[in-house]
């Protein structure tokens, strides 16, 4: 199990998460991110909730070519 | 130049068609996997193309693909014919001259690039493709957004098995135990290219591998076409690396939006869960990739930063100037695509 201070827990999976209420969320994962800053909307499991925000830059007014690079764009998903 | 003719027979059905041509590059190479012609353009026209324009993005595009599922009809053997893989390099140099010159900073802080990506911007800053289809999106512009990713989400995670057997200890360890995952953990249901195309069924589209290569408009080829590139390449093993982490690290967020995007326009169940289970898998990959894969080759191989740096540069580069491409045909009312979608939802 890895534990860092600004991040999810790390637990080799399979896991079994048992809530307050008793619901059990299972996990076949090989390693499972477990929330610990409350914020996901996935619990038990983290979602990048977590990370640090930023004000947005207010969208451009003339047009996608006069932009600032955005921070954190999706890109394709492996 | 001329290349192998060619005997042996055509390549199994599944393949998709060979795409239409985009210019004279693509036409002159196309009629050579076709069979009909033998006759290459040299290199110092490839040389001189526009590195981001669809000519020279098509022509790499197809002949990478003779490395994935080939086209109906083309002879395998041209995977390795020594002519095409002249023109391949000539347009590689021009393609990849452009991504550092256009994309890279130059810089060595693996750390700090890595940092930035963490960074999540609050709200809607105009420039993100998942920001916009969460909050106005129509069902019209995710269809399209489908069709476009398609090119890479069906062969989601391919390229990126290409580094593996560049890598030691554990970065390759890291490094398979998440393709491990990208492949569905052994369940060919859940392989994420298979949940990919249930989501393009979901939405009236046609999931058929290489659909919706003519479509696809240059910026959509590159992001693919980089992938390749890096992967293909031992000497790109960081860049490969560094795009790799780049992806990973803004997937679970990006997802997340695009599922709520999915959501609001009424898509089916398979829409949401391709969304939905990159928004938890990534999660867990961006940790694993950072520690164990980025952690680990820098220690076998410090050198490698500055490959690393770029990876990640190059990969925000391409998905910039396609998000470009995408709202600013969006915002105009008109479609993103080459050719508008025919199918029905």
């Amino acid at each position: 199990m890895v534990v860092n201070r600004d991040g999810p827990i790390l637990v080799e999976g399979p896991v079994e998460v048992v809530d307050e209420d008793g619901t059990t969320t299972r996990s076949d994962r090989f390693v499972t991110a477990i929330c610990t800053c409350r914020r996901s909307r996935t619990h038990p499991w983290c979602d990048t909730s977590h990370r640090r925000r930023k004000p947005a830059v207010e969208p451009s007014r003339s047009g996608p070519d006069d932009r600032e690079r955005p921070t954190g764009e999706e890109g394709p998903r492996p | 130049m001329t290349t192998t003719p060619a005997t042996d027979p055509p390549s199994h059905a599944a393949s998709p068609a060979l795409p239409s041509a985009r210019g004279p590059l693509s036409e002159a190479v196309l009629a050579v996997l076709a069979g009909r012609a033998t006759a290459l353009p040299g290199t110092g026209v490839v040389r001189r193309a526009d590195p981001y324009g669809e000519d020279l993005h098509l022509l790499l595009y197809v002949l990478y693909e003779l490395h994935y599922q080939g086209f109906d009809g083309t002879d395998e053997r041209l995977e390795w014919d020594p002519a095409l893989l002249t023109v391949r390099a000539a347009a590689e140099d021009v393609f990849l001259d452009a991504l550092r010159h256009d994309g890279g900073t130059g810089g060595q802080d693996v750390s700090a690039t890595v940092e930035a990506l963490l960074v999540e911007p609050v709200g809607d800053d105009g420039h993100g493709v998942s920001h916009h289809l969460q909050r106005q999106g129509e069902l019209w512009q995710l269809r399209e957004y489908a069709a476009v990713r398609s090119l890479y989400h069906l062969k989601e995670a391919d390229p990126h098995l290409w580094v593996v057997p560049r890598l030691r200890g554990r970065a390759k360890a890291a490094m398979v135990a998440v393709e491990f995952d990208e492949f569905g953990a052994g369940r060919a249901e859940d392989v994420h290219a298979r949940l990919f195309a249930d989501l393009m069924a979901d939405l009236g589209l046609d999931p058929r591998y290489g659909r919706y290569l003519d479509a696809a408009p240059a910026e959509a080829l590159a992001t693919v076409n980089m992938m390749s590139l890096f992967g293909l390449h031992r000497r790109l093993r960081g860049a490969l690396v560094g795009h790799f982490a780049a992806v990973e690290i803004t997937s679970s967020p990006g997802s997340r939006r695009l599922a709520a995007a999915l959501r609001r326009a009424g898509a089916g169940p398979a829409s949401q869960r391709f969304y939905d289970e990159h928004v938890e898998a990534d999660a867990v990959h961006e940790q694993v990739v950072r520690r164990e894969v980025i952690g680990g080759l820098l220690a076998d191989e410090p050198g490698l930063a500055g490959d690393l740096v770029f990876g990640i540069e190059a990969t925000e580069h391409l998905e910039d100037r396609l998000a470009g491409h995408l709202l600013a045909a969006w915002r105009a009312g008109r479609t993103a695509l080459r050719t508008p979608l025919t199918d029905t939802p």
